[in-house]
Parts: structure tokens; sequence; C-alpha cells
């Protein structure tokens, strides 16, 4: 008999996240992939400015809130100071890559042993909705009330394809959450992910597509479809680097 | 006594600064303090310190912010325009109550203003730095000497307080050479139970956080960070008195504007004028009562600063209207003579 | 009770910073109170490089050289900008090798010295700035005590430059037993 059980590096505190929102499933992949390798006790979490902001709340490893974008320069003194713990910070769109793109970038350069959940729904959701760094073309928000024009805001970033670029960073993979078969496949990356931060390998970066139901003004399973009809499509999903692979 | 070496104020404060037991060090170069960055990457590889030249001054500030979450301490150094990038992580240092160390080694402005000394950051330092309710603790060193001990000083008084120490030093302070010795060590390591250091699956999770969503919380932290300040205030202030016995005009001036004043006032007490100087060594938290003390007997008092005035409004409330107030200044990156200094004495003594 | 204040002037990569630093590690290690303060920014490749120091009795006030009592001028840049500023009875020395015109003041010893063809003529074209050096310990009769001047120099040439000890004493010497 297999019992479905809460994993220990989640705490009890309720999420606040909206109906069909799929920040839960990540953060339970997250605390699993923490309970599995045995690295709750020796594991710093940082949380910065994003609907995830009071993650602090929900992991039972130490966690630390940062400021808007920071959160790879912060992970990165707490690494530098404790190389022996595991410091991975949970970070969205607007955050990774449009306030925080020099830190996302540099970090990387760096392949600062750390690892980075990124979180891509296309959406600033915290404040309600605005356009986002990946929002895709014609997509209407809030601040592109008329959709996405490239032509005056130029063209969403693709993440995992730009840092691919760079000589740095060990690992870079994007993943859905969207179905059982992706959220299986999330969970193989993130745990990766994690093992090679234990194994001293260096940056590793998950990007996970997800939804936004509340703001993207679509019921949750059609939300999950959209990732499939518009999201997968431009965020095409696989490994964009992995060093070691092969090795 | 230790034999003293001839250094540069910035590699005193550097020097100081390992000395204290500080390992980590994230910064990004500007002039007039890059000597800070370029002797902590020649020093922390050797000590297993982390040097670490950091993508921008914002980054910086936030690895800072991050090494302090862990409890070790921890500084950056910048000058005046990175200073400004730095504010948003000074913000959220004092809203986690975290301890840091950051030098300013000011030059000119606004904008990107000029690389001269200047002391125009006054209002920067000791109003805030950036958003929200809280201090720093603001200490200015006037020799190389004094930009050491006060290093060690701002780090003992970070952790004491869990707040940042500014170093608030100038262009000249940065770059000239005055004997000093090393001959101090760092106060008692201080427990910091709150560090993210990994929970070992031994104690509830430690969280370093600035959101407070709910007003009457957040309103809570910063009555106790006030009711700290004020704590600080009692306790904290330092200052020098020179030649204020007999005194009937007070001179008041910190840095290199106080050193200038000291020549001008040997060469007024040589002309028979009485004046004296009230150096202030902590801007934050300001030497009020000494000022209010000179008061009930200087007749006229003079603010010296390389600035347009910052420092006298803090000069006036001390004051507190029982004597008139009067700059002598110069900005820009430009530095008082001692004989413009001497004109204003002379002025307040007609 | 006496305080002397030196301004060094001259061209960026000229060795006044170095030669300012040696005089003020001399202050230091005969006791005094020493300040030494550089002009800094990008003046300091080309253009004209000047160094602050001050050598004193007593605890040392603004470190910023504004009336300086002794002025090495070594170039005509420096001797241009400075020479109204020395103090009535102070001192001026002229690297009269960069420098062909006179000083103009009648109220201030002046020193005149080839430093730079004297520095070249020795095959060591880099060294002028030390050659006034010790052309200047020689008037103030500092170089007297010729092992407190090796002290003073051990301290600001590093000992992976050790070679540079000797080299730099001789040269020293060169301007010490210079007659005009």
């Amino acid at each position: 008999m297999v019992v479905f059980d809460k994993p220990h590096a989640l705490t009890d505190v309720p999420l606040h996240y909206c109906p069909g929102c799929t920040h839960g499933i990540v953060h339970r992949l997250v605390a699993e992939v923490m309970d599995e390798l045995g690295i709750e006790g020796r594991t710093i979490g940082v949380a910065p400015v994003g609907c995830s902001v009071m993650a602090y709340d929900y992991f039972n490893c130490d966690m630390v809130e940062a400021a808007h974008g920071r959160a790879p320069a912060v992970a990165t003194g707490i690494k530098r100071s404790d190389p022996d713990n595991i410091v991975f910070t949970y970070q969205g769109d607007g955050d990774l890559a449009s306030i925080g793109m020099a830190e996302t970038v540099h970090s990387a350069a760096r392949n600062e042993n750390i690892t980075i959940i990124f979180i891509n729904n296309a959406i600033y959701g915290m404040t309600g909705g605005q356009m986002a760094p990946t929002s895709l073309p014609g997509q209407v928000t809030q601040t592109s009330p008329y959709g996405r024009d490239t032509a005056q805001c130029g063209f969403p970033i693709k993440v995992c394809e730009m840092l691919s670029q760079l000589d740095g960073p060990e690992y870079l993979e994007r993943v859905a959450v969207n179905n059982v078969k992706n959220v299986k496949n999330a969970k193989k990356a993130i745990k990766k992910a994690f093992e090679n931060q234990v194994n001293g390998k260096g940056f590793s970066l998950i990007e996970v597509i997800s939804s936004c139901p509340t703001n993207w003004g679509m019921t949750p399973k059609r939300a999950l479809e959209w990732i499939d009809e518009k999201m997968i499509p431009y965020y095409p999903l696989g490994v964009y680097k992995d060093r070691s692979a092969g090795k | 006594m230790a034999d003293k070496v001839l250094m540069k104020g910035n590699e005193a404060i550097a020097e100081a600064a390992i000395l204290a037991g500080c390992r980590h060090y994230f910064g990004y170069p500007i002039t007039p303090q890059t000597e800070i960055a370029a002797y902590m990457a020649k020093r922390m590889p050797k000590i297993g310190g982390t040097f670490l030249q950091a993508e921008s001054e914002i980054a910086a500030i936030n690895m800072v912010y991050g090494v302090s979450a862990t409890g070790k301490r921890v500084m950056t150094s910048s000058s005046s325009p990175g200073i400004s990038l730095k504010g948003e992580g000074i913000s959220y240092l004092a809203g986690a109550d975290l301890p840091a160390l950051v030098v300013n080694v000011q030059r000119g402005g606004p904008g990107l203003g000029g690389i001269q000394p200047s002391q125009s950051d006054y209002f920067q330092a000791t109003k805030g730095g950036a958003h929200g309710d809280f201090h720093m603790l603001v200490l200015a060193p006037a020799s190389v000497q004094e930009m050491a001990e006060l290093t060690v000083k701002g780090f003992d008084l970070a952790d004491k307080y869990r707040m940042t120490a500014m170093i608030l030093a100038d262009g000249t302070m940065g770059q000239m050479m005055e004997p000093v010795s090393l001959d101090f060590a760092a106060g008692e390591p201080v427990e910091k139970p709150w560090a993210v250091t990994g929970t070992k699956m031994a104690r509830p999770h430690n969280i370093v956080n600035s959101l407070f969503l709910k007003p009457e919380a957040l309103e809570k932290t910063n009555f106790e960070r006030f009711e700290r300040y004020e704590r600080i205030k009692e306790t904290e202030v330092m200052y020098e008195e020179y030649m204020m016995e007999d005194a009937e005009i007070c001179v008041v001036a910190f840095g290199i504007a106080s050193r200038v004043s000291k020549n001008a006032i040997n060469e007024a007490r040589a002309q028979g004028i009485k004046v004296g100087l009230i150096r202030p060594i902590t801007l934050w938290p300001f030497p009020e009562k000494a000022i209010a003390k000179a008061a009930e007997k200087c007749k006229k008092f003079i603010s010296v600063e390389l600035s347009m005035g910052q420092m006298i409004e803090d000069v006036r409330l001390a004051v507190n209207g029982k004597a008139p107030v009067t700059l002598c200044n110069r900005t820009g990156g430009m530095i008082p003579a001692p004989e413009q200094v001497l004109a204003a004495i002379t002025d307040a003594a007609k | 009770m006496s305080t002397v204040q030196y301004l060094f002037a001259g061209f960026g990569g000229q060795g006044i910073l170095f030669s300012g630093k040696f005089l003020a590690y001399k202050g230091l290690m005969d006791g005094k109170n020493v300040s030494w303060l550089p002009s800094y920014g990008p003046e300091m490749r080309g253009g004209t490089a000047s160094c602050s120091v001050i050598v004193s009795d007593t605890p040392v006030g603004s470190p910023i050289v504004s009336r300086p009592d002794v002025l090495i001028a070594m170039n005509l840049p420096s001797l241009d900008k400075y020479e109204d500023a020395v103090v009535p009875g102070g001192t001026i020395y002229v690297d009269s090798t960069l420098i062909e015109r006179k000083v103009k003041r009648t109220d201030v010893k002046v020193v005149y010295i080839p430093a730079t063809r004297l520095a070249s003529d020795n095959k060591t074209p880099t060294l002028a700035n030390m050659i006034i050096m010790g052309k200047v310990l020689s008037e103030e009769g500092q170089f007297a005590d010729e092992a407190g001047v090796e002290a003073a120099l051990k301290k600001v040439i590093s000992a992976k430059r050790a070679d540079m000890l000797e080299v730099n004493m001789n040269v020293m010497r060169l301007g010490h037993e210079y007659k005009a």
C-alpha cells in the first residue's frame, strides 16, 4: 500500500496560492527532493519578491527572503559563506529574467554552485497580472491590454537558450508541470539539479513552465491546456546544457 | 607598541577588516576606493576568505546580505554613486536586522559628479540612505589610524545592534598615507542564533526576512528597532573636543574638514581668538548633547563641510536657536583651505 | 617645534609618489608625525601628478599642502603652477634638464639639478626622482645619517626587488654629491 504523505521538508502552513496555481506542485517536488537526498538540515532556500516570496513559511529548511531579482546574489553570499550547505533560489520570471537578469547571467557565468528553480508562467502574478519578460507575443495582460506588441516592447526572453551560450553553467533544463508525465520529468530534473550541487558540479537551473489561471483569466484546466497549446511551442522542453552528460 | 607602518586609508580599512575577522568581501570598482577591493583580492585567497568582484554594486550588497544571513562578518565598499545603488540592499539589511559593514569613500556629486573628495553624502548616510524607517551607524574617520580603528569598531557595533555600520570617509582619507598601528583585536564574537546555517534537523527553521504584510506586525518591528536606536543614542555617541574649554566660537567639522579646521583654529588661537572644535566621530548617532552643551556658552557656531551644507541642519537642531550657525564650505570635490576657515572664524569673532 | 610641508610635482611616471613615500617613511623613522597625500584620478597617467608630504614634530592637521615649504618641481607645468605657492624663505628644487627657465621668485632658495640627465648618464633613466631626493636630503643635512636613509629606503622597496635598494642608494648619493 502506498501512503501519500506530506514531505518533511514542507511545513504545515497552508499555502496562499490561488486555486489551480502550479506553485504548490513545484514546492512539493523541491521538498520531496530535499527529503530523498536527506539535505533538509543543511539546505538554505532563498525566495525573492514574487508570488513565492512567502515560501519561507512553507519550506522547513532555513529560509531567506531576498530583494526583487537579487536571489542569485544572496545565494552566492550564502554559498560562499558555507560551501557545504545546499543553497537554492526559487524565482519567478519577472524576478529572474527582468529585474534580476544581471544576477542570473553572472551567477551562471561564474558556475556558482547553487540550484535555481525558475517558475516561468509568462506573467507577474503578485502584482496582479502585468506583462512579464516571458509573456508571449500577443498575450493580453494588464500592461499589454491589446496583446504584447513585439514592435513596441520586444520579444520574450528564452532563458535556457540564452544561458546555454555561456561556458559557465553546468546544467540547464526546461520542464513543465501541466500533466503527470511532465511533473515526473520535472521531479527528475529538479533532483538532478540538487544532486549536481551536492556533488560540487555547479550552477543548475530548472525552468518550470507553469500556469497562472487567475491572471491568465482561465479555469485551472484551461490554463494547463494553454501550456500545451501556446507555452511549450514557444518554450520547447528539454535539456539545454548538461556538461556532465555522457561522462 | 607595535611598529607603525605607512598605509593608505583604504588599505588600512581592508587590513583592519581582516583583523576584525571579516573573511568575505564583495565589491565593484569605483574611484576613489578601489584600493580596498585590490587589497582584499590579494589577501583574502591567502587566508581562506572570499573576495568576489560582483557584477554590480547591487549584486555586491546582496551577496553581503547572503553572508550576513549566515552569521558571518562581511563587508562591501564603494564611493558615492555606487552607494546609491547599494541603497536597496542597505534597506533590506535594516529590515531583516542583519549586521554588515559598508564603506563609502565619498566623491563629489550628484550624478556621476567627480572623483575628488566630498562629504555630500551626509544626508544619505545619516538619514537612512534608502526607503523605510531605519538608520545606519555612521562612523567618520579623520585619520588613517581611525580608518582602521573605526572599521573594527564598526563590525563590533554592527553585530551588537544587528544593523549596518557605515564608514563615511572621503577621497582624501582613502588616498592619504599616515602611520598606522594595527595592534588591536576584534571584540568578543557575538552569538547569532538567528543565522541561517542549516537546521541540522535539530531546531525549527530560521527565517531571515524583511516582509511583514500585516501593518501591525511591521509597525511593531519598527518600534522595536527604534527603541534599539534610542539605546544607541544613549551609549554609542563618539566625538572629539579640541580647545573647547574656554571657546566662544565653536567649529563643527568631521573627517578631512576637521583637520583643515584644526589648522585654522591653531592660527586663530595664535591671534587670541577663543575658538574650539567639536568633531563628531559618530555622525549617527550625532553628538547633539555635546553641541547643545557648547551652545550654553559659545556665541557662534561654524559648520565646516565639503558639501552645500548638510550636517549644518543637525548642528542647528542641537544648538536649538541659542546661537547663530553659519556655513563654511566648498563642494564638488574642492576642500576648504585653512585660510578660508580662518576667515570664517575671524568673521565670527568680530 | 617644526613642520615641513613638501610638494612633489611632475609628470605621471616620474616617481613622484614613490619619492614622497620614501620621505614620509624617513620622517616616520625619525620619530616625526607624517602624512602623504597623492593627487589621484586620470591625471595620474601623463599630465601632472603631485604629492603632498608633511613631516612635523606635532600632529599633522590638514594633509593638503597648498603653501609648500619645499617644492620639488620635475617639469615645467609643475613649476609654473606651484612657484607662487611656495612660502617666502622656502626652497624650490628644479630638475634643470627638463625645466629650461629659471625660478622668478627672489625670496626663496633655489636648487637647480640636472636630475634627468644625471640619471640618464648613470644608466638609471627612471630614477631622476631619487637623484633629486638625494639632493633634498643633502641640503637638509639628512644625508649625514646614511644608515637612516637606507633603512627608510628598505621600507619602500619590496623585498622582491632587493637589488633596487643599492641602485637607489647609489643614485641618491649622486644627488647628494652633485655640485652645481
